[in-house]
C-alpha cells in the first residue's frame, strides 16, 4: 500500500449490502478525479462484491489487502469527475 | 353447439370452472412483452374479460373470463395490437428467460435473443407431452433452468492472463468456490472447483481473467406431480449451433421413444440415461 498516496479513507465495515456499496459511491463523488480512496470492508458479501461494483461505475481498482483484523483495503483511483 | 376443446386449448383457451369462460393464454416470450403489447391486453381484458389478467408461474400472461362466443374477435383483436394467443397440451411451451446480459451485470449470455431463437424453431411444435424450455443468464439461476425440459444456463469458460494481471487479489476474494488460488507470483485455477459463474471476469480491475460464453444443457427437468431436477450430460456448449443440433437430438429423442403423454424425464428414465446421453453426445459433436 506504501506504493499509493492515499487521499481519503472510508470505513465500510458498520454496514450492510447494499448501503456498502452506496457509501463507497458516495464517499467517491467526493474525490477529485485521480485521487486514491482507500475502502475499509468486512471479508464475505462486501469484500466479494463492492470491488466489482465499483469497477462497473467505471473507476479503477488497484489494490486488495488482507488486514490483520480479517477486514480488507481496497484502494480505488477516482474517474471522472 | 358442440364446442371442440381439443382445438380451443391448442389456441391458448383454457376452460375455466365458470361454464363458457376460458382463460385465454397469450404468448410471451422471454418475459418479455412492449407496452403496446400491454396496451392491447388491457384494451381486451377491459372490453371481453373481467378487467384483470393473471400472471402465470412462466412468465405468461392470462386473461380470465373470455366468452365462448367472442374467442374469434378476442383473437383478431389481439393479433391487430400484436399480441398472439399461447399454446397449452402435448407441444413446446413458452420459452422463459432471465434478463441476462443486456440488462443484468452478472449476466454471461444474451438470454433474450437467444429465447427468441428458440421460441421461433419449437414454439407450438407437437410432441408426447407437454416441453418446457427455459434460459438463465448466469449459475445464479434467477430462471431455475433444472426446472425445465431443457434447461439453458449461461456460463464463462475462464483463462488467466499473466501479462495484464497485477495480482491485486481482487479475484481471490470475488470468487466463491474457492478456485482460484495464488502461488507466488502465479494465480492457479482450480477447473474442477470453478462453477462457469465469471465473477472473476466480472470483477477484474485489469482484464486480466478472459470469459468466453457459453451455454450450460440440463435435461429432464420437471417440476409439476412429479419433481426431479434437469441433469447435466454434456460439457459446456460455445455456440448456438451446437445448442440447436443438441436440442433437434433432445426432441427427436422424445419423440421416438415417449409414450403418449409421458413426460420427457419419464420417458428418458425408461429408454435409459445411457441411450439419451450417447444420442445428445453425436449431436453435440455433430
Amino acid at each position: 500500500m506504501a506504493d499509493f498516496l492515499i487521499d481519503e479513507t472510508v470505513d465500510i465495515t458498520d454496514v450492510v449490502c447494499p448501503v456498502t456499496f452506496v457509501k463507497a459511491k458516495v464517499a467517491l463523488e467526493e474525490l477529485d478525479d485521480g485521487q486514491i480512496l482507500a475502502l475499509r470492508m468486512n471479508d464475505g458479501e462486501p469484500v466479494q462484491n463492492v470491488p466489482r461494483s465499483i469497477k462497473e461505475e467505471g473507476h479503477k481498482i488497484l489494490k486488495l489487502t488482507e488486514n490483520d483484523d480479517g477486514t480488507y483495503t481496497l484502494l480505488v483511483r477516482k474517474v471522472g469527475d | 353447439m358442440s364446442v371442440d376443446y381439443k382445438a380451443l386449448k391448442n389456441g391458448g383457451f383454457m376452460r375455466q370452472v365458470q361454464k363458457n369462460n376460458f382463460s385465454l393464454r397469450l404468448k410471451v416470450v422471454g418475459g418479455n412483452l412492449t407496452a403496446e403489447q400491454l396496451v392491447t391486453i388491457a384494451e381486451i381484458a377491459q372490453k371481453y374479460g373481467a378487467g384483470r389478467v393473471h400472471l402465470t408461474s412462466r412468465q405468461g400472461v392470462e386473461i380470465p373470463f373470455i366468452k365462448l362466443a367472442d374467442v374469434e374477435n378476442v383473437k383478431a383483436e389481439l393479433l391487430a395490437g400484436g399480441v398472439e394467443t399461447g399454446v397449452c397440451g402435448p407441444r413446446v411451451r413458452t420459452v422463459t428467460a432471465c434478463q441476462g446480459s443486456e440488462i443484468c451485470p452478472s449476466g454471461c449470455i444474451d438470454t433474450y435473443p437467444l429465447a427468441c431463437k428458440i421460441s421461433e424453431r419449437y414454439f407450438g411444435r407437437q410432441l408426447p407431452h407437454k416441453f418446457k424450455f427455459g434460459v438463465t443468464g448466469c449459475v445464479n439461476n434467477c430462471l431455475k433452468a433444472e426446472e425445465n425440459d431443457l434447461g439453458v444456463k449461461g456460463g464463462y469458460e475462464v483463462e488467466w492472463l499473466p501479462e495484464a494481471c497485477t495480482l491485486c487479489g481482487v479475484c481471490l476474494k470475488a470468487c466463491r468456490e474457492g478456485a482460484i488460488e495464488q502461488a507466488g507470483e502465479k494465480l492457479v485455477l482450480h477447473s474442477e472447483k470453478c462453477n462457469n459463474c465469471g465473477r472473476c471476469v466480472k470483477s477484474c480491475p485489469f482484464d486480466a481473467w478472459k470469459g468466453t460464453p457459453g451455454y450450460i444443457l440440463s435435461f429432464g427437468g420437471t417440476f409439476g406431480n412429479l419433481i426431479a431436477k434437469g441433469e447435466e450430460v454434456l460439457p459446456i456448449v460455445q455456440d448456438t449451433e451446437t445448442l440447436f443440433r443438441v436440442a433437434d437430438a433432445a426432441l427427436a429423442f422424445f419423440d421416438q421413444h415417449a409414450n403418449p403423454s409421458e413426460r420427457f424425464r419419464v420417458a428418458i428414465e425408461r429408454a435409459g440415461w445411457a441411450p439419451f446421453k450417447q444420442a445428445i453426445e453425436e449431436a453435440y459433436h455433430g
